[in-house]
C-alpha cells in the first residue's frame, strides 16, 4: 500500500531497529499500527474557544483594541486583521497528523514539517529548503507562525488562501513531488485515515484533495504567536522589556530605520509585497519574485513582507536565505538603497528603503529588540505516531531525535555516576 | 514623463483638440455665483460610520495629575511615571531625548514664558523627537529641532491633538500622525523638512488648519487617508504645497473625501531636496496643489498664486511619476471638484510636460489647472477664470460651496473597542493563560484543576498572585507577571478560571 523509495526505506528500517534496540522511545510497534485507533481531539487548541456549533474561534488580547479600516496595523494597541478560524477540533487535529506525515510526499520521505519544523520556528535552518529530490528548492521556507492572519502566501504572493498554498509544495516536483491521484491513493489505502476523515468531514464519504487542504489550513491557522514579551509591553506592562529592548523598539519604529513601516505591529508585517533588492546566493540567477505573479515589471524582485514574530528562530533570512543572522539582515537596510541590485537590473525599490545611517550600536539594539518577539507557547504537540506508520516529520528527523534521546540518556547516566562517585568519597 | 509619452499625448490629444477648442473655449463663460447656491451634500456622514458602532461609550474626561518637568530634567521620565489622564508640563529649556508615549490619555504641554519655549533638540543624532501610540494624546507649545527622523510621529493613536508647535530642520516629517482616527493638527509652524512638513498617513477624520508650513519638500500631504479637511493654512515656498495622494504599496489603499479650502498656497517654488526614492521626489518645484490618485477631492476658496509649474496638478499613477506596482490601488484621481479659487501667476516657468498638455489645446498661457490624468466625473465652476488643460470633459459642479461641512471630526472621540465585561475574563484566559495551563495536564504551568482546588472560593487570591507571582513550585518555571492586565480583568480572568469545567 505504501511505496518506499529504497534508500528512505533503508533509513527508516535502520531507524526502527535503532530505536527498538535501545528502547529509548516509547513509540508503539509500527507493525501493529492498524490495530490501534487514532482518536481525533474533541477540544480546541489553546487560545481557541469551542463554540456551540462545534467550531473553534480564536481569542486574544488584541481583541480589546480597534484599528483604522479594520486592517490591524500600526501601534502597540491595535486590533488584528481578519483571520481564519471556525474549523472543528477534529479538522484541526486531522490537519496535525497530515502535516507531520511523510505519507503526503510522493515517496513517503518528507512531510510538510520537514521544511516547517516546529523547533525551528516552523521553518528550517537552510538558505533554501531541500525537497524530495535532495536538491535545494527555489526559495527559503517561510515561517508558519500566525499564517491565520495572512491573505497572501508564498514569497511571491501567488496564492490567496492556505488551501491554495498547500497544493503548491504537495504537487511541486522538487518539493513533495506528489500528484493528486497518487496522494488520494496513498491516503485511501490507510484505513486509519479513512476513519479520521470520516470524523472530520462527516458529510463527505471519501477523502478529497479539498478536505486534505482544508485540514492542513485548519491546523496551520492554530499556530498563533501573540504572547511574547513584546506583547506584554504592548498590553501595558512596560517592565516586560528592558531599557535596551525599548531603545531597540524605538529605533525599529523610528522614521530613520523605518522597519515598522512594513513590519507593522502587531503582526510585524503589513501583508504587502515590497521590492527591497536583497541579493541571491552566489551563482544563482536573479529571482524576479512577484513580477511573475502580477505580470508587472514594476514588481520585479518583489517579495512578501514576512512577519517578524519568532524571527530569532528562523535564520537564515530573506527569500534566498542570503543573510545568515539577524545582525546581517538588519545591516542590509543600513547599507543603502539598492546597494545589492545586480548590474543591469532596474528595480522599483520601495520608497521606505533609504540610507538610514544607523550606528552599529543602534543595529545591535534592533537585534536585541527582535528577540522579544519570540513566543512559542502555543507550539502544537507532535503526534507520537502517525496513521501511515511512518516516522513523524521524516526519517532523518526521527534519526536525529533518537540520537538526541540517547545522548540525553547517556548524559543523565553519567551525571548519576558522577554524583554517586561524589557520595563514595 | 518620457519624451515618447509626451509625444503620444500630444498626438492623441491633438486629434480632438480642435473640436474642443471651437466647441468649448470660444463659447460665453458660464459664470456661477458662489455667494449663494447649493452646498456640497456628498461626502461623509459620521453617524453612519460602521466602525464607531451604535452604542459606543464616550470616554470619560480624565483629570489626572500635573507633572512639571524643569530644564535639566527628563520629559521621558515624567511620561514613564505618568498615569492615564496626567498632563506633563514642560518648562522652557533644552531637552535632548526621544519621548515615546505608549499610554492612553497623556498630554504634553510646553510652557512658554516670555516667548521662551521648551525645546527638544536631537542635535542631529537622535532619531525621532516624539512617538505616540496611545489614544487621546495631546502635544502643544513645544519647539522641536535637529532630529534625524520625525518631529512628532503617531502610530495608530486615535483622538490626537497636535497644536502650537514650532518644528524646524527636523528630518523626514515634521508632524506625522499615521493610522489614527479623529485628529487635529493646527496652529503649528514647520519648516525645513525633507519630505512633508505635515504628513497625514493612512488616517481618518482629520482636521489640518491654521498651520504655517514652508521651505519643505511637501507642505501638507494627505496620503491614503479619508475624511480630511485642510483649511486656512499658509503654505509657501515648498516644492509642492498641498498634496492629496494615494501612495501605492501601502496596506491602506484609498484617499477620498478631502476638502482643501481657504488656504494660501503661494510661491511653492523651492528646489526639490527630497531623499532619493521618496514619492515626493518626483514633484516638480512650483506645484501648488497636487492630486495624485486621490478621489472626491474638493478645492475651494484657496488663494493659489505664483507656483511656477502649475496652480493645481491632477494626475494618476500611470500618468505621473514611476507608476504603481500595486494591483490593489486604483490609479486614477476620480471626482475632483474645483470650486472658486483665486489663482494668479501660476505656471510661469513650467515643465515640458505641462507645456505639451497646454499645446494639445492650443494654449500657451501660464498654467493654473492641469489635469494629466484619466479620472472620471470631475467638475469645476467658473472655469473661464483659469488657464487650464485636460479639463474640457469636466462638467459644471452642481454645488458651489462646502459650507454644510463644518468638519470631518467626530462628535465623540473614537472609543476603545467595547468588550462586554463578562467576556474580558474569557478572552484573557483563552488568549494568555491557555498558553501555559491546560485543565488537567501539566504544561508549562500547573493544571487548572489543581489551581481550582487551591483557590476554590478565592478568585481575589489568584488575581493578586498573577499580578506579582512568586516562585512556588520547584519543578515549574516562575510565572511571568500579568500586571499588564488591569485589576478588573485580572479578577475576571481569575473568576473565569475557577468556573472552568474542562
Amino acid at each position: 500500500m505504501i511505496i518506499f523509495n529504497p534508500t528512505r526505506l533503508a533509513l527508516l528500517f535502520s531507524f526502527v531497529v535503532f530505536t527498538l534496540s535501545f528502547n529509548v522511545n516509547a513509540e508503539p510497534d509500527l507493525t501493529h499500527n492498524s490495530d490501534s485507533a487514532f482518536k481525533l481531539k474533541q477540544t480546541c487548541p489553546a487560545s481557541f474557544e469551542l463554540m456551540e456549533n462545534g467550531t473553534c474561534e480564536l481569542r486574544n488580547m488584541y481583541q480589546f483594541y480597534n484599528s483604522v479600516q479594520g486592517r490591524g496595523l500600526g501601534g502597540t494597541q491595535t486590533s488584528l486583521p481578519k483571520h481564519r478560524d471556525g474549523f472543528t477540533p477534529a479538522q484541526i487535529d486531522l490537519g496535525r497528523y497530515l502535516f507531520f506525515d511523510p505519507a503526503l510526499s510522493k515517496d513517503n520521505s518528507i512531510s510538510c514539517a520537514s521544511c516547517h519544523q516546529p523547533d525551528k520556528g516552523f521553518s528550517d535552518d537552510l538558505d533554501r529548503s531541500i525537497g524530495i529530490t535532495g536538491e535545494k528548492v527555489g526559495r527559503s521556507a517561510p515561517t508558519l507562525w500566525n499564517v491565520a492572519f495572512l491573505d497572501k502566501f508564498f514569497w511571491d504572493a501567488r496564492a490567496d488562501t492556505l488551501e491554495e498554498q498547500a497544493v503548491g509544495p504537495l504537487f511541486d516536483a522538487k518539493e513533495m513531488g506528489n500528484s493528486p491521484e497518487h496522494l488520494l491513493k496513498t491516503l485511501n489505502a490507510i484505513p486509519q485515515y479513512l476513519a479520521m476523515f470520516n470524523v472530520a468531514f462527516p458529510n463527505s464519504d471519501e477523502i478529497t484533495i479539498t478536505n486534505i487542504t482544508k485540514s492542513l489550513a485548519a491546523f496551520q491557522s492554530t499556530l498563533i504567536s501573540l504572547n511574547s514579551r513584546y506583547d506584554r509591553y504592548a498590553h501595558g506592562y512596560h517592565e516586560a522589556l528592558n531599557e535596551n529592548e525599548i531603545k531597540g523598539l524605538n529605533i525599529f519604529r523610528s522614521f530613520v530605520a523605518r522597519c515598522a513601516e512594513c513590519h507593522q505591529p502587531p503582526l510585524f508585517t503589513n501583508n504587502q509585497v515590497a521590492v527591497i533588492g536583497t541579493p541571491e546566493a552566489e551563482g544563482l540567477p536573479f529571482d524576479i519574485g512577484a513580477e511573475k505573479t502580477f505580470n508587472n515589471k514594476k514588481n520585479r524582485g518583489g517579495f512578501k513582507v514576512p512577519t517578524l514574530r519568532n524571527i530569532a528562530k528562523t535564520a537564515p533570512y530573506m527569500h534566498s536565505g542570503a543573510m545568515k543572522d539577524l545582525r546581517e539582515a538588519t545591516e542590509f537596510y543600513n547599507k543603502g538603497r539598492g546597494h545589492a541590485i545586480p548590474e543591469g537590473e532596474d528595480l522599483l525599490i520601495h520608497w521606505h528603503i533609504w540610507e538610514p545611517d544607523l550606528q552599529d550600536k543602534e543595529l545591535d539594539l534592533i537585534v536585541e529588540f527582535l528577540q522579544t518577539l519570540t513566543d512559542e507557547s502555543l507550539t502544537p504537540q507532535l503526534p507520537k505516531r502517525l496513521p501511515s506508520g511512518l516516522p513523524v516529520i521524516d526519517a532523518d528527523y526521527a534519526m536525529q531525535q533518537a540520537k538526541h534521546n540517547i545522548q540525553q540518556k547517556q548524559q543523565k547516566q553519567q551525571s548519576i555516576h558522577t554524583e554517586s562517585g561524589d557520595e563514595d568519597e | 514623463m518620457s519624451k515618447g509619452k509626451i509625444l503620444g499625448a500630444v498626438l492623441i490629444a491633438g486629434a480632438f483638440a480642435a473640436g474642443s477648442y471651437w466647441g468649448g473655449l470660444n463659447s460665453a463663460a458660464v459664470i456661477t455665483s458662489s455667494s449663494g447656491g447649493a452646498s456640497f451634500s456628498g461626502g461623509y456622514d459620521a453617524s453612519k460610520d460602521a466602525e464607531l458602532g451604535a452604542d459606543t461609550v464616550v470616554i470619560e474626561e480624565m483629570k489626572g495629575e500635573v507633572r512639571v518637568v524643569n530644564d535639566g530634567e527628563s520629559i521621558m521620565a515624567a511620561v514613564k511615571a505618568a498615569n492615564p489622564g496626567d498632563t506633563i508640563q514642560v518648562m522652557p529649556g533644552t531637552y535632548h531625548e526621544t519621548v515615546y508615549v505608549d499610554k492612553e490619555n497623556i498630554s504634553i504641554v510646553g510652557v512658554i514664558k516670555e516667548g521662551a519655549r521648551a525645546t527638544m533638540d536631537g542635535k542631529g543624532v537622535l532619531n525621532d523627537a516624539v512617538l505616540y501610540s496611545g489614544n487621546n494624546f495631546l502635544i502643544e507649545n513645544m519647539k522641536i529641532t535637529g532630529y534625524k527622523g520625525n518631529g512628532i510621529m503617531g502610530q495608530a493613536g486615535n483622538n490626537f491633538i497636535i497644536r502650537n508647535n514650532l518644528i524646524v530642520d527636523t528630518g523626514v516629517y515634521g508632524i506625522f500622525p499615521q493610522l489614527g482616527k479623529n485628529g487635529i493638527v493646527d496652529h503649528n509652524i514647520i519648516s525645513g523638512i525633507e519630505d512633508a512638513a505635515i504628513y497625514v498617513g493612512m488616517s481618518d477624520n482629520i482636521q489640518v488648519s491654521y498651520n504655517d508650513v514652508f521651505e519643505s519638500v511637501a507642505g501638507i500631504e494627505i496620503e491614503n487617508s479619508r475624511h480630511a479637511i485642510v483649511e486656512s493654512n499658509y503654505v509657501h515656498n515648498n516644492t509642492g504645497g498641498i498634496l492629496a495622494f494615494v501612495t501605492p504599496g501601502l496596506p491602506i489603499k484609498t484617499t477620498y473625501d478631502v476638502i482643501i479650502r481657504n488656504n494660501f498656497v503661494v510661491d511653492n517654488n523651492h528646489k526639490n531636496f527630497a531623499i532619493p526614492g521618496s514619492t515626493v521626489g518626483m514633484i516638480p518645484a512650483g506645484s501648488g496643489i497636487v492630486i495624485w490618485a486621490g478621489d472626491d477631492v474638493i478645492v475651494e476658496g484657496n488663494i493659489i498664486t505664483n507656483n511656477k509649474t502649475a496652480g493645481i496638478l491632477i494626475a494618476g499613477h500611470n500618468d505621473f511619476g514611476k507608476g504603481s506596482n500595486d494591483p490593489e490601488s486604483e490609479p486614477n484621481s476620480d471626482r475632483t471638484m474645483i470650486l472658486d479659487n483665486f489663482m494668479m501667476n501660476n505656471g510661469h516657468d513650467t515643465i515640458d510636460e505641462v507645456k505639451a498638455l497646454l499645446l494639445t489645446e492650443l494654449k500657451t498661457g501660464n498654467a493654473d489647472i492641469i489635469n494629466a490624468g484619466s479620472g472620471v466625473d470631475s467638475c469645476i465652476i467658473n472655469r473661464h477664470r483659469y488657464v487650464t488643460a485636460g479639463i474640457n470633459g469636466w462638467k459644471e459642479c452642481d454645488f458651489t460651496n462646502t459650507k454644510d461641512i463644518k468638519t470631518y471630526l467626530l462628535d465623540k472621540p473614537v472609543p476603545p473597542r467595547v468588550i462586554d465585561k463578562s467576556e474580558s475574563g474569557k478572552i484573557a484566559y483563552l488568549g494568555v493563560c491557555t498558553g501555559c495551563h491546560t485543565y488537567t495536564d501539566r504544561m508549562i504551568g500547573p493544571p487548572v484543576n489543581i489551581i481550582q482546588a487551591l483557590y476554590m472560593d478565592n478568585p481575589e487570591g489568584i488575581a493578586e498572585y498573577i499580578a506579582k507571582p512568586t516562585k512556588k513550585r520547584e519543578d515549574y518555571p516562575e510565572m511571568p507577571p500579568q500586571d499588564y492586565l488591569d485589576e478588573e480583568t485580572r479578577l475576571a480572568v481569575a473568576k473565569y478560571m475557577l468556573s472552568r469545567k474542562n
